[in-house]
């Protein structure tokens, strides 16, 4: 048993914290927002030169081994940093899909200029009516010989205006919710058809409406075999999933962080509101609930990066995104209570990583959803 | 970065498991599997076999007879006796007294108590909590006077657990009044059968009698059963609590809990021609408390694998007994959600060895409001879960 980081996750640690910590202050951070495309191409570029881009691939698509437990260490960096960059929808949705996927020459190219941070993905999965069901997919597509014409509207995705290539999961087959007949197509996010309502998320992100009006696409551009893709990209999801719980640990930590040491200067009655025993116990419980989310993410992670049965993971996966949630949930809005109403302006750093943390929450299914997507694993 | 154990590990695990299984009396454990209460005799009967294997003390050193068992294997042994159910060792003298009778005890003492307490000869209790001095221990006021070679003990201690069965107590008494209060206390040992002890029950709402008030009534105790130095006890009782921290969490415990609560679940009717296992609001409440369970396991794995590369031991202990104590309730919770009618019969005599009457209410469920009531006491004892939180904002937070 050893939860330390090995020497070269401590490298990277150190690596992506010295970034945040000296290039990535809530100032940079609302410029990058205010600026085109809403990150910054310069981060980007770097994070590719630093070799972050590739870690989330396995040696084989030449990345640095895809690790959950490396990814989480990088995570956890920009969840304190509330870093903007779309690292989550481009590198490891995008890149991770692509790769599971896609074969051959095409791949091997276009993972490379992903790394190289010359590429941006986007997947196109959740649709208004599917919650978080992956399998509840309206958008068809339909084949004539070799060629495959999409319909349907997709919410949410993440960077698709950013992107060179959107990941549009389709039905080829099939009712509503079925699990056979979904299939991954790469789509020209400027082909005839395509219409991308861009706007901004609630956390400084990108996302977009993205409608599919008789968008006709070879059959070459469809990744993997037909109709089979739901396992790849539940599996991709999954580890975006704790992905984005890590990065939630850091984003807790540092609101835990604010608030105590806010609850230490800001004096009401003559005194520090830290000395008040109402809002001390409160800080502890929020310690607890920080320990207590990376504790879960450390399980989860090492759970993916084990040769335990699939099931088994994803039940890890519920649990961390269950718990994570909860956490999120107490930590953010204490942090806010008690740091009163400067922490619902616009000015103050804690209420956007108040909104990042209730992103998190909300994306790839709350708390709830993972409970029951637990329950229903068990052998309860 | 891996939460596996290693090859010696897991067959000292083995071990463990084959023990329990050949070794643990088969009686104790029916008793246990029907929630029948376990008297001194079956404590100690199980506590000699355990000092038979020489595992009756698995965190003292060798040199007095302890197993010097790291720190995983300590958690290995506790995780599979909590998981079979078998009975922890009484702490009183293994885990409370003696550790201080080791760093502050002069050698006559230890000789004369240590090789006792090995054995389970003597059973010990505490005396440190009285009616007006419960968080706010430091305020406590029975007193300890010198006579001669004697001290002249006055007061009264309470919530003491297992007295009844006791052949000495350790006691926290105030030798000096006149100083602030952490420092005119001193640490002595008290025999029980001293003429001017009596103890009377408190029942508790399970309708047992686990704890006592004691009365010292001009109780003479020799010298010699000072520990250390007078007014120097405080100090002592702090360090034995900061050490205090194997198995706090309950986990193996609370697992056990868990499984008993699902297969509960899965047998009782929810009224409606199903099981209460297939009740989505049921069925998410025991997700969210196995998932509960699982953060709390590896928050405890995380604190051991720091105490196995001898990092100093920090307030871990006090996230994992307050995350702990409240889960271990939280099923006690959902065990009482469970048996509806069948948590209302009120007869705890049946949980008792001696009861031979027809018992009442369904198997399974019959203890369950008992133990909902009695285990409110885990987040009250050891430290409330409110001084633990103190003790975070102090130690971690800074306030």
């Amino acid at each position: 048993m050893d939860f330390s980081y090995s020497e070269v996750q401590q490298m990277l640690l150190d690596q992506v914290r010295r970034f945040v910590n000296n290039s990535y202050d809530f100032e940079t951070r609302k410029k990058i927002i205010a600026g085109e495309g809403g990150y910054s191409k310069e981060n980007w570029s770097l994070f590719a030169e630093l070799g972050w881009l590739a870690v989330p691939f396995s040696a084989e698509d030449g990345g640095l081994g895809g690790s959950a437990v490396d990814l989480i260490v990088i995570m956890e960096e920009f969840g304190r940093a509330n870093l903007v960059e779309p690292y989550i929808a481009s590198a490891v949705l995008g890149g991770r899909l692509l790769a599971s996927l896609s074969q051959g020459n095409e791949k091997v190219e276009m993972l490379e200029q992903l790394i190289a941070g010359e590429l941006q993905l986007a997947v196109a999965s959740a649709e208004a009516q599917g919650r978080y069901n992956l399998a509840n997919v309206i958008t068809s597509a339909t084949s004539e010989s070799d060629e495959i014409t999409l319909n349907g509207k997709k919410i949410a995705v993440l960077n698709a205006a950013n992107s060179d290539h959107l990941l549009v999961v389709a039905r080829e087959w099939g009712a509503q919710v079925d699990a056979d007949g979904i299939s991954v197509f790469l789509v020209d996010p400027g082909a005839k058809g395509v219409r991308i309502r861009d706007f901004p998320t609630i956390d400084g992100r990108r996302a977009a409406e993205v409608e599919f009006k008789n968008v006709r696409v070879s059959a070459s551009l469809r990744l993997g075999e037909a109709g089979k893709a739901l396992p790849a990209l539940e599996s991709v999801v999954d580890l975006a999933t704790v992905a984005v719980c890590a990065e939630a640990v850091g984003a807790l930590e540092m609101l835990l962080q604010k608030t105590v040491d806010y609850s230490k200067t800001r004096q009401q009655f003559g005194v520090p509101i830290g000395t008040f025993q109402a809002l001390q116990h409160r800080m502890a419980d929020m310690f607890i609930e920080c320990q207590l989310a990376r504790s879960i993410v450390l399980m989860a992670a090492m759970k993916l990066d084990s040769s335990e049965p699939a099931a088994v993971k994803t039940a890890a996966v519920s649990a961390a995104k269950s718990r994570t949630g909860k956490a999120i949930k107490q930590v953010g809005q204490e942090a806010i209570q008690i740091h009163g109403g400067i922490a619902i302006t616009e000015e103050l750093d804690v209420g956007h990583y108040f909104k990042r943390v209730t992103a998190i929450e909300v994306m790839f299914g709350n708390s709830d959803y993972h409970s029951d997507r637990y329950a229903d694993l068990g052998a309860l | 970065m891996n939460a596996d154990f290693t090859v010696e590990e897991l067959a000292f695990q083995q071990q463990v498991r084959e023990f329990l299984r050949t070794e643990f009396p088969a009686d104790l454990k029916a008793r246990i599997d029907a929630n029948i209460r376990l008297g001194k005799d079956e404590l100690v009967r199980w506590q000699k076999i355990l000092y038979a294997k020489g595992w009756a003390a698995p965190t003292w050193p060798v040199e007095h007879g302890g197993t010097g068992w790291t720190h995983t294997q300590r958690h290995i042994f506790a995780t599979e006796i909590g998981l079979y159910g078998a009975p922890e060792p009484v702490p009183f003298g293994m885990k409370m007294v003696a550790p201080v009778i080791m760093a502050y005890g002069t050698e006559a003492q230890k000789k004369r108590f240590l090789p006792d307490i090995l054995a389970s000869n003597v059973w010990w209790c505490q005396g440190y909590s009285e009616p007006n001095a419960g968080s706010d221990l430091a305020a406590l006021k029975t007193t300890a006077v010198r006579d001669g070679d004697d001290y002249v003990v006055n007061g009264n201690k309470t919530w003491n657990t297992y007295g009844q069965y006791a052949d000495w107590i350790f006691c926290l008494v105030r030798t000096d009044s006149t100083v602030k209060k952490q420092e005119g206390i001193s640490f002595l040992l008290i025999d029980m059968k001293s003429p001017g002890i009596s103890l009377k029950p408190i029942f508790l709402l399970d309708g047992h009698a686990e704890v006592n008030e004691v009365f010292f009534d001009d109780v003479r105790v020799p010298a010699e059963n000072l520990i250390g130095e007078e007014n120097k006890g405080w100090t002592y009782a702090k360090v034995l609590l900061t050490h205090e921290r194997t198995n706090i969490a309950g986990v193996a415990r609370s697992k056990r809990k868990l499984g008993a609560l699902k297969e509960a679940a899965a047998r009782e009717s929810d009224g409606e021609g199903g099981s209460m296992s297939k009740v989505a609001a049921f069925k998410r409440k025991i997700a969210e408390i196995e998932i509960e369970l699982c953060a709390l396991e590896y928050s405890e794995l995380r604190t051991l694998a720091a105490l196995s590369v001898d990092k100093a031991p920090g307030p871990e202990s006090s996230i994992l007994k307050i995350v702990g104590t409240e889960l271990s309730q939280r099923l006690d919770g959902l065990f009482l959600e469970l048996a509806a009618y069948h948590s209302l019969p009120f007869v705890p005599e049946q949980f008792e060895a001696d009861f031979n009457a027809d018992p009442v209410g369904s198997d399974s469920l019959a203890s369950t409001a008992l133990t909902y009531f009695n285990n409110r006491k885990l987040s009250i004892y050891g430290g409330s879960n409110e001084i633990q939180r103190n003790i975070i904002c102090k130690a971690v937070l800074g306030l």
